[in-house]
């Protein structure tokens, strides 16, 4: 069974990002690292082509500056290859234009399932998933805490906010796992070692042949900060703090 | 002269910041108070194939050099693991190397290969309680009988002896008074440690209680022929032989506890709000930080360099002392900064601060103490008399 994963790489989360003030997007220059929710889908991929004891993992992304730090991450934990898009013209593009690349750079690999994570920890649209399956004609899946491969069915148990929902359909499909599907592997150090010989395909656009081509038209119009939250109130225990609490509590109907 | 990142190098780092991720400082402040030998995280480590780095490709492990260790290991201490961290692994990732160096090919394939994937480990038996740097004085004795010798004495700070299957001993096959010079004479065995002739107890101390640091007995202690490392009377010089490695190793432990420390001051510096204002606006408290932050920074070239150097096989006894010096000196500041930074929050135990402090102290003690390390600057590197 052959799996590809969508990895997005993102500019590192331990230090602050930065918004670039004439297109009001964030700024990826510099080194980028694999967005940790993408760890999840190469490890499900992992023990889904294990368990299937056959076929590989390859990585599909787009980044800019030709950038493959996070693919090697990937690789380094077990997939087998990469493919990298990576060109000047997708500056700033948005998620439609991104599920588009994506979604041509994935017919080449042909597979039988594709994972992505639900969203990207910098842009959090969570849309790319639901937009690359459409293009693809594939039917997607969302929010799967638990997948297993039967014959030519992908089984999800779907999380919801009141349990789960347990759906199937058939392959090849689209899939997009939460945090919760597998705790991922560490990248041993043999594991980084033998990423490095491992074949990262480079892709422009052009190289896509995409029908009708992309057109980055997203434009971001403005930017403002969140709302800070509202500071909380500090009760001041004069001997009856525990009933001012409660009163609060009753107010808000928690208790 | 060449500053860009080796990509190897960043991968490494990478991968064991994100290992050590998974254990916060709750996990070592309950290892060290509890004085619990980090289990999980030693067999993360050695699945991970980061304790077997520095051994030969050969025999399991990952052939790579001081360098890299060196990265691992100031990474494992700058995760908040510090020295209970770093110390857990330490003997594992260098401690064979009189083997690697000296060892017969049957030593060598016989125990390299399960040291690398952690499985085996080995302490190392060196101070006497009457023999620390004057390690020509130690009086553990090895009688040769037959195929085998037998083993009489008393080592001190063997850290892990309680956990380990072997120690690797120094011993006097020849006594001081029959020996031309003082540091002949001596034989380096690897020797079983859980045996009924061997008595091990813990030495309570002050800090870095996740490993315990051991006094042991040695009574009539039975060791093959076979487990003796090299030849006879070469011991010492087997000894040295590592001497400067480990002192880089040491100075990267130093230099990333330190790193710890002053992450969690800087932090606290930024939150805590004194007089209407983070406290890390006021100079006062700002400038010692970033002082440590230049002192550390400092440490951190001078350890590249003495580890360079001896990954590409030129002398680095001056730069290895060097970094050893000002690393401990560099990571004891930064500790001391971040607990003076917290107030008295930073004598409290949940704040993590004072056991980067309690560790961080060791650093200036051991494996060398840093009068020592002046010693060796002074005679070797300025051409004063010798002191002692």
């Amino acid at each position: 069974m052959n799996v590809v994963v969508c990895v997005k790489q993102i500019p590192d989360p331990a230090s602050p990002g930065k918004l670039d003030p004439s297109t009001k997007t964030l700024v990826r220059e510099g080194k980028l690292v694999v967005d940790d929710s993408d760890m999840y889908g190469i490890e499900m991929a992992l023990q889904l082509v294990g368990t299937a004891g056959g076929g590989e993992v390859t990585l599909v992304s787009m980044a800019p500056n030709n950038e493959t730090a996070g693919l090697r991450t990937g690789l380094a934990m077990g997939a087998a290859k990469a493919i990298l898009v990576s060109d000047d013209s997708l500056k700033g593009a948005d998620a439609l234009t991104t599920a588009k690349v994506l979604a041509a750079a994935i017919k080449r690999v042909n597979p039988d399932l594709v994972i992505a994570a639900t969203e990207s920890t910098d842009g959090y649209t969570g849309t790319l998933p639901v937009q690359m399956a459409e293009l693809l004609g594939f039917p997607s899946i969302t929010f799967a805490k638990s997948v297993q491969v039967d014959g030519t069915t992908v089984k999800v148990d779907r999380q919801t906010e009141a349990g789960y929902d347990e759906v199937e359909c058939p392959l090849p499909a689209v899939v997009t796992v939460t945090a919760g599907v597998v705790e991922p592997r560490y990248p041993s150090f043999k594991g980084i070692m033998a990423a490095k010989g491992k074949p990262v395909e480079q892709l422009t656009v052009a190289d896509l042949g995409i029908d009708g081509g992309v057109a980055v038209t997203q434009e971001v119009t403005d930017v403002v900060a969140a709302e800070a939250r509202k500071a909380g109130e500090i009760v001041t225990d004069e001997g009856d703090a525990h009933e001012r609490i409660v009163q609060f509590l009753e107010q808000l109907k928690v208790i | 002269m060449d500053f860009t990142p080796d990509p190897d190098h960043e991968a490494i780092r990478d991968a064991v910041r994100r290992l050590c991720g998974r254990f916060d400082d709750a996990y070592w402040r309950a290892c060290d108070s509890e004085h619990r030998f980090p289990w999980d995280f030693y067999r993360a480590m050695a699945d991970g194939g980061w304790v077997g780095i520095a051994i030969p490709e050969e025999y399991g492990g990952g052939g790579r050099g001081i360098t890299e260790a060196s990265i691992v290991l100031e990474e494992v201490a700058a995760s908040g693991a510090a020295m209970n961290g770093c110390s857990a692994v330490h003997l594992s990732i260098f401690g064979m190397n009189p083997v690697v160096k000296h060892g017969s090919e049957q030593m060598r394939s016989a125990y390299l290969p399960r040291v690398a994937v952690g499985e085996l480990h080995v302490a190392f038996g060196v101070t006497e309680p009457d023999a620390g740097t004057d390690t020509t004085a130690i009086t553990t004795r090895a009688v040769l009988e037959g195929d085998h010798y037998v083993v009489t004495g008393r080592k001190v700070w063997t850290s892990k002896a309680l956990d380990c299957d072997k120690v690797l001993l120094l011993v006097r096959t020849t006594p001081l008074e029959q020996c031309a010079r003082r540091t002949d004479g001596m034989t380096l065995l690897l020797a079983d440690l859980q045996r009924p002739e061997v008595d091990i107890q813990a030495i309570p101390k002050v800090g870095r209680n996740a490993v315990e640091s051991c006094e042991v007995r040695y009574d009539g202690l039975p060791v093959a022929v076979a487990d003796r490392v090299g030849e006879e009377g070469q011991g010492f010089r087997y000894l040295l032989d590592g001497l400067n490695p480990e002192r880089i190793l040491v100075a990267a432990e130093a230099l990333g506890t330190g790193r710890a420390a002053l992450r969690r001051a800087v932090q606290y510096a930024k939150d805590r709000v004194v007089f209407g204002r983070p406290i890390g606006q006021n100079q006062g408290v700002a400038f010692p930080l970033a002082e440590a932050h230049a002192r550390l920074a400092a440490a951190e070239l001078a350890i590249r360099q003495a580890s360079w150097r001896y990954d590409n096989g030129l002398p680095c006894g001056e730069q290895a002392n060097l970094a050893k010096w000002l690393a401990a000196d560099a990571g004891w500041q930064a500790a001391d900064q971040a607990v003076q930074t917290h107030g008295g929050y930073g004598y409290a135990l949940e704040y993590d601060v004072e056991r980067y402090w309690r560790e961080a102290r060791l650093m200036r003690i051991a494996p060398i103490s840093q009068e020592l390390v002046m010693s060796y600057v002074a005679e070797h590197v300025l051409g004063l008399p010798r002191s002692y």
